[in-house]
């Protein structure tokens, strides 16, 4: 067991555990959005960044265990200012002008602008542009919704073994693509197993014929998921 | 030539502006209705999925949010080539009669009433809903009770008032629930009494205003909207009708799919709304502008009560006969609009209690599933302005590659700007033009209730900006209005 202090709380945890774990674990809320239960952490996001004494770089929740004697600081003036910057230049980047997220409300992107008190963006938004592959049976995918947190990538790869999705591209120009950079629908991998909608944390992917209201994502049953086929417990 | 603008128009859903034009003499050449809105949903709906059009698209517009939720739904039935389940279209009715009364509420009680029972000529500070509320405090509460219970039934229905995503291609996504039919069908009665005492206050009303009946739009033009296969008042289904000022019917039962063979759409440099025309009255190879006026029709209450044989309930059908017996048969003047709209309100709730009444409206299977069956589809429904249209194609995977939306403010575009003219003519004889005079400019638009955007605006805060301009365009006399 080791002692560290978050915002001048101090805490016996398990040496392997993160600092996100050791928060979460102690009640204490650090935002996250390519983080998810169940698969790896990857620390593409940056909105876990937390202050650490001792270094003046900002370090990833997700991604850093904790050491003796750590002190964190998880919600200070400085974190917050840059985690506001991180949502409004995630907004400014893509088209996250939605019909869909105001009307069903599952949207972890527009609920976080939301808690940040994110009232405009101060970037210039760049209207990339983007499509839409409704070539699948039963889901589809808007590029415009996507922030490019690889849920849907490590979902696929870590939990279903299919390994359908990847990113493309350098920069701005990365993108998630299917197969061989294919139409959804021609991907002869894709189990259909529905996995990468309900890890999407926007509207990106979503289930094929249904209305703006009926957006559905279940992030939760990744974790669900993942223990399940760990410790071999199948009840939700 | 001088020119008066009246900047932006008051009292009317959206944001628009009047210009008149006087001769040397003083005397009005011309007017012009100009909406200086640009939207842009036909192009920015590109690209996106059919099944995202209904809650898209109904962001249109703020006060008829479910008149767009039904029309694109009824387009992507036909994209899915599914017969909805009864129960489906009985909701979508009572949805949309829920939305003619909250509408015609509006645009009577808290628009165009402070004209009516304050006078056109009373100090404009006061002349609003907040005016009409400190003199008839009694009435007043009861229009806004009257809009409330429209809304109720749409929240009801859909979960919310405004921009409820409740229609999907091939139904609707939730059942009416038995309480929620009890609880519409208790207030039913208040809503009955509540239009009767409206309706019985504007024929008293009508006496006293003679010129405006006269003035107000007074011309005859086509007519049109949906009736049912033998000629009954409709608004959600059925075919279209053109009936002209003499009670002829120049067309009857034509298929909503094949619009765009009967109507045309003019484009004017002076507005962002489009001016649809009756095609078989019009000389498109003529090169004179102004050529589609040949083909000028209107859409709305006063269409649908003018082309319609009945109302097809006994309340609504006993005030149509009298409306006919008043307006001498067909009613040209547009003045007759709020009558009209007052008389569909009536219709509305005798409507909506025969449906709480009919056994199929509690069951539970509303939805029929089905993929993309065919790459075009039109839907067509009478939201509370007129008859609205929606023509999407999609790509074989349900994402749009082309909408056409057409809007029933639009449809009466050529109409409103005969009217203005009409109405500044009448009432302007000299640049020095009192306010009165004005609003009666004004009040001629707010009698055809156009709706130019998705927003409402708060009552009083919008100014009037008036100016007289000389030919050369130096400004003459200006004043505003707060």
């Amino acid at each position: 067991m080791l002692t560290v202090t978050i915002n001048e709380q101090e805490l016996r945890v398990n040496e392997d555990a993160t600092v996100l774990e050791v928060a979460r674990d102690s009640g204490i809320d650090i935002p996250t959005m390519c983080f998810l239960e169940g698969i790896s952490a990857f620390g593409a996001c940056r909105l876990c960044m937390v202050e650490v004494a001792g270094t003046s770089k900002l370090l990833p929740a997700c991604a850093t265990k904790v050491a003796e004697g750590m002190e964190i600081h998880t919600d200070t003036e400085r974190l917050r200012s840059y985690r506001r910057m991180i949502l409004e230049l995630l907004f400014a980047e893509g088209n996250h002008v939605c019909a869909v997220c105001v009307t069903n409300g599952a949207c972890e992107l527009q609920d976080m602008a939301i808690d940040a008190g994110m009232d405009h963006v101060r970037y210039n938004y760049q209207y990339p542009e983007r499509g839409v592959d409704l070539s699948h049976d039963l889901l589809g995918i808007d590029h415009n919704r996507c922030i490019l947190c690889v849920r849907c990538v490590r979902t696929c790869d870590e939990l279903e073994g299919a390994h359908v999705w990847d990113v493309a591209g350098r920069g701005k120009d990365s993108r998630v693509i299917l197969g061989m950079d294919e139409a959804w629908g021609s991907v002869e991998t894709c189990t259909s197993c529905q996995k990468c909608a309900y890890a999407c944390p926007t509207g990106a992917i979503f289930f094929k014929g249904s209305s703006v209201s009926e957006m559905q994502h279940d992030p939760a049953k990744i974790r669900f998921l993942a223990n399940a086929r760990q410790n071999k417990e199948w009840l939700r | 030539m001088k020119q008066i603008v009246i900047d932006p128009v008051t009292r009317i859903e959206g944001h628009a502006k009047i210009s008149i034009f006087l001769k040397d003499d003083g005397k009005v050449d011309h007017a012009r209705f100009h909406v200086t809105e640009f939207r842009g949903f036909e192009k920015f709906c590109e690209g996106r999925p059919l099944w995202e059009m209904p809650g898209i698209t109904a962001r249109t517009c703020g006060i008829c949010p479910v008149s767009h939720l039904l029309t694109s739904a009824k387009a992507g039935d036909a994209i899915l080539s599914v017969k909805i389940p009864p129960t489906a279209a009985k909701l979508r009715r009572l949805m949309n009669l829920g939305q003619i009364i909250q509408s015609h509420t509006l645009s009577f009680f808290h628009l165009s009433a402070p004209d009516l029972l304050l006078g056109m000529d009373s100090d404009p500070v006061g002349r609003n809903v907040f005016g009409l509320m400190a003199t008839d405090s009694e009435l007043t509460r009861k229009g806004i009770r009257l809009r409330q219970f429209g809304q109720e039934i749409i929240e009801h229905l859909g979960g919310k008032k405004i921009h409820p995503s409740w229609t999907v291609p091939g139904g609707v996504r939730e059942p009416l629930s038995e309480d929620s039919l009890k609880e519409i069908l208790a207030k039913v009665p208040e809503a009955r009494a509540t239009i009767t005492t409206a309706l019985e206050l504007f024929k008293k009303l009508l006496d006293d205003f003679p010129t405006e009946v006269a003035s107000f739009g007074n011309f005859a033009s086509l007519f049109m909207g949906l009736v049912t296969p033998d000629g009954m008042w409709e608004h959600y289904d059925g075919k279209l009708r053109f009936g002209d000022s003499d009670g002829k019917i120049v067309a009857d039962q034509l298929k909503p799919d094949d619009y765009q063979s009967y109507i045309g759409e003019a484009v004017q440099s002076s507005s962002y709304l489009k001016s649809p025309y009756y095609r078989p009255y019009v000389d498109e190879s003529s090169s004179e502008g102004k050529a589609e006026e040949a083909g000028i029709y209107r859409v709305g209450p006063l269409a649908r009560l003018n082309i319609c044989e009945r109302m097809g309930t006994p309340l609504a059908d006993e005030e149509l006969r009298e409306f006919r017996d008043r307006a001498g048969g067909i009613a040209r003047s547009s003045f007759f609009y709020h009558y009209a709209r007052l008389i569909e309100i009536l219709a509305s709730t005798e409507r909506v209690e025969n449906l709480l009444n009919d056994p199929d409206i509690l069951h539970t299977r509303v939805r029929a599933e089905a993929g993309i069956n065919q790459l075009e589809g039109v839907g067509v429904s009478e939201a509370p302005r007129g008859t609205l249209f929606h023509h999407y194609n999609v790509d074989e995977n349900g994402l749009i590659e082309k909408v056409n939306l057409i809007i029933a403010t639009g449809q009466n575009n050529l109409a409103m700007n005969r009217t203005v003219t009409q109405i500044a003519q009448e009432y302007i004889q000299s640049p020095e033009i009192s306010e009165g005079m004005l609003n009666r400019v004004e009040a001629g638009i707010r009698a055809f209730d156009p709706c130019l955007s998705c927003s409402t605006h708060a009552v009083g805060q919008m100014p009037l900006h008036v100016q007289v301009l000389s030919s050369s365009g130096d400004i003459l006399n200006e004043t505003w209005r707060d």
